[in-house]
């Protein structure tokens, strides 16, 4: 497939959201607490809004304080309605994130007018666009995006790595924790504080609908394979990236319509084949002509046609040895009536003749043009022009004849057809 | 009221006025805990020297784990006193170790029987540092003391019930505390590992140190405990077990529970008041 330095971006992009996601969701999955990512990624909503307001900028520090504030604000309330409401916490969680995006929601409708945000940008991301608003860092061009996203993972795994022990201990024995006076509190509200930083960096690339699958697979995965919280981490994070290199070259090959890799390859293709049926009937026609002893040419009465060695032999012939876009050309070129084959040899039919005398039309036209108005010399004017005669339809055709009304013949002296 | 608060003095050679002289192990003034503005324990007073194994016993709902987890500040408590050897619990965290139920953890979380056994010595490893070679070493040994030194690669869902409880007496045992609080520590465990708990709590008690336990098998208190704190809502009676394992008291405790309370008074047995 092709790869640029753009599918390189969004890769890095969705890999750094991935890893990011991984490392802080893993202890949300440990906890059994996955609700909790979606509560946050909503309820970051509100908190993203009033920053866009407050500030009209996308990834200010306002934003992330906002999102911090959000993300103990959600952990609390959550708390509070789990005690208060006595509901179980999955229900608390789900009361408290409608509200918070319900608010979120209408800011943003409301501020629309006058800040670059749309509910649905943060709902589904744009990843593809993360290429196009580059900051300069050591003088590199690196996407804003990338570098939001790169500085939150490198906060993730600081925290996970210094706080590595507290973290395991808070999520496994909470009690225990509290107990040696380490806190699961501050353990818990110090992760909802970066799920919460986390989803605000990551909204913009992947949505805050996908962040809550970054935040959650990778560690639902991981804890089926692995006895460890080390390899836990290690695969989470590596399920993270590959998810976001095999999600952009399934999206890449699949599901863009226009300029996915399929679609191109096959666009290449039949413009391949255009081209050499083109060289064919260019090959089949010329060889109807002869050389008169002025060197002009003239039309021989009886064509004896070519068989596929002189095709690939012949001066001009495009067709290397042992091709197979000759005889898939041939296949097209005889299904459309274009060429007749007898015995090993092809013939131009009638209606083959007529492209061909069009495309030497072409082709001499062209000829002329590049004698007469760029002083091309004679021998260098046969390649531009087998380029050009294969995108010159009928209207280019007739300008240039119409520039070269009375001439009829090309500047080595061989008739222009009509 | 009254009555059960001179019995409790009585069983308490310090007396209540001067913790400082010669504190018991265990102070506590007062303590009252709610759920919802719902009581749940009330008032309580107690006095437990040092070096006891002390029982916690009383019905379902009596407040057993919550008298542990309000004494170790893990539940908030409307009002009251808690003194460690004289001193608020918060300044003695590092000398009381918790065993909290077999059940309120996840077995399906992925560490080593090791990995959790070096909990008990986070604490003591100190922030932001590893758990280095030493204190593996030290986890080990204590796996060593509870007979569980085969299984410390071993993740702690392929435990058994009564290992789970053995790696968790472990952790507490690294911890090196002075006071242990054990949440039925004998909850779903067999005999023989039972019998190996019990064995390592008498040792510990031969060292001097006091360790309570939420217990529920009455059959067994005269034979475990020194000590012994009969809970509903209310401490109905606490003192030497000898003294307050009574016909009386039980029924105190456990009100008309009559089918358990005949049992109870099969192994009080020849002990009538």
């Amino acid at each position: 497939m092709i790869w640029t330095s753009l599918d390189t971006w969004i890769v890095v992009a969705a890999a750094l959201a991935g890893l990011a996601s991984a490392l802080v969701g893993s202890f949300l999955v440990l906890k059994k607490m996955s609700m909790m990512g979606d509560a946050i990624s909503h309820a970051v909503l509100p908190g993203i809004a009033v920053a866009f307001i407050l500030t009209s900028s996308h990834a200010s520090g306002v934003m992330f304080l906002g999102a911090a504030v959000i993300g103990v604000l959600t952990a609390v309330l959550v708390q509070l309605v789990q005690r208060y409401g006595r509901l179980e916490q999955g229900a608390a969680m789900g009361v408290v994130f409608t509200v918070l995006f319900a608010v979120g929601l209408i800011l943003i409708e409301q501020a629309a007018q006058h800040v670059d945000i749309h509910p649905e940008h943060v709902l589904f991301g744009a990843v593809e666009l993360v290429p196009l608003y580059t900051l300069q860092l050591f003088g590199l061009a690196i996407p804003r995006g990338v570098a939001v996203l790169g500085v939150i993972t490198v906060v993730n795994l600081a925290v996970v790595v210094l706080f590595f022990k507290e973290l395991r201990l808070a999520g496994f024995d909470p009690a225990l924790a509290d107990a040696l006076g380490i806190g699961s509190g501050r353990m818990h509200y110090l992760l909802m504080v970066l799920v919460a930083l986390t989803t605000v960096a990551a909204f913009e690339v992947v949505g805050s609908i996908l962040v809550i699958a970054m935040l959650i697979v990778p560690g639902a995965t991981a804890h089926l394979l692995t006895k460890r919280l080390v390899s836990f981490l290690v695969v989470a994070c590596g399920v993270a990236v590959t998810a976001a290199v095999l999600g952009h070259v399934a999206a890449a090959l699949l599901t863009a319509p226009e300029n996915g890799v399929i679609p191109q390859a096959l666009t290449l293709l039949h413009r391949r084949v255009v081209v050499a049926r083109q060289d064919i009937l260019g090959l089949l026609v010329r060889h109807t002509e002869t050389f008169s002893t002025k060197g002009n040419a003239v039309l021989v009465p009886e064509p004896t046609g070519l068989n596929l060695q002189q095709l690939r032999s012949l001066p001009g012939s495009p067709f290397p040895a042992g091709s197979g876009m000759l005889r898939l050309a041939l296949i097209t070129l005889r299904l459309s009536g274009s060429v007749s084959r007898t015995g090993k040899r092809y013939y131009l039919t009638p209606q083959g003749m007529k492209q061909a005398h069009e495309l030497l039309r072409s082709h001499r036209l062209w000829e002329r043009f590049f004698h007469d108005e760029g002083n091309v010399l004679l021998d260098e004017l046969h390649p531009a022009a087998d380029y050009l005669e294969h995108y010159t339809d009928g209207e280019l055709r007739e300008a240039l004849a119409h520039k070269y009304t009375g001439e009829g013949r090309d500047p080595r002296g061989n008739k222009i057809p009509d | 009221m009254d009555i059960l608060k001179n019995h409790n003095q009585s069983t308490n050679k310090q007396g209540a006025g001067s913790p400082t002289a010669n504190p018991p192990a265990l102070f506590v003034r007062d303590l009252t805990v709610a759920y919802n503005r719902k009581p749940v324990l009330w008032d309580i007073d107690l006095d437990v020297p040092s070096a006891v194994v002390a029982g916690i016993v009383g019905p379902n709902g009596a407040g057993k784990s919550t008298l542990i987890k309000a004494i170790l500040d893990l539940v908030p408590h409307t009002s009251g006193n808690v003194e460690i050897f004289g001193r608020p619990y918060k300044e003695q965290r590092l000398i009381v170790g918790y065993v909290p139920q077999r059940e309120s953890v996840d077995w399906t979380y992925p560490i080593t029987a090791l990995e959790l056994v070096a909990m008990g010595l986070y604490r003591k490893i100190g922030w932001f540092k590893p758990v280095t070679a030493r204190y593996r070493e030290r986890a080990r040994e204590a796996m060593d003391q509870v007979g569980m030194a085969d299984f410390a690669d071993r993740q702690i869902s392929r435990l058994s019930g009564g290992q789970q409880q053995r790696i968790f007496l472990a952790r507490a045992l690294v911890q090196d505390a002075s006071m242990y609080f054990m949440d039925e520590p004998f909850a779903g465990v067999d005999a023989s590992t039972e019998e190996a708990i019990m064995a390592i709590l008498q040792e510990l008690r031969e060292q001097g140190k006091t360790v309570f336990v939420v217990h529920h098998d009455l059959e067994t208190v005269r034979r475990y405990f020194d000590h012994l704190i009969m809970l509903n809502m209310r401490v109905v009676a606490a003192g030497a077990c000898s003294e307050v394992f009574t016909e009386e008291n039980l029924r105190r405790t456990y009100g008309g529970r009559l089918t358990l309370l005949d049992r109870a008074v099969d192994a009080i047995g020849g002990i009538k008041p």
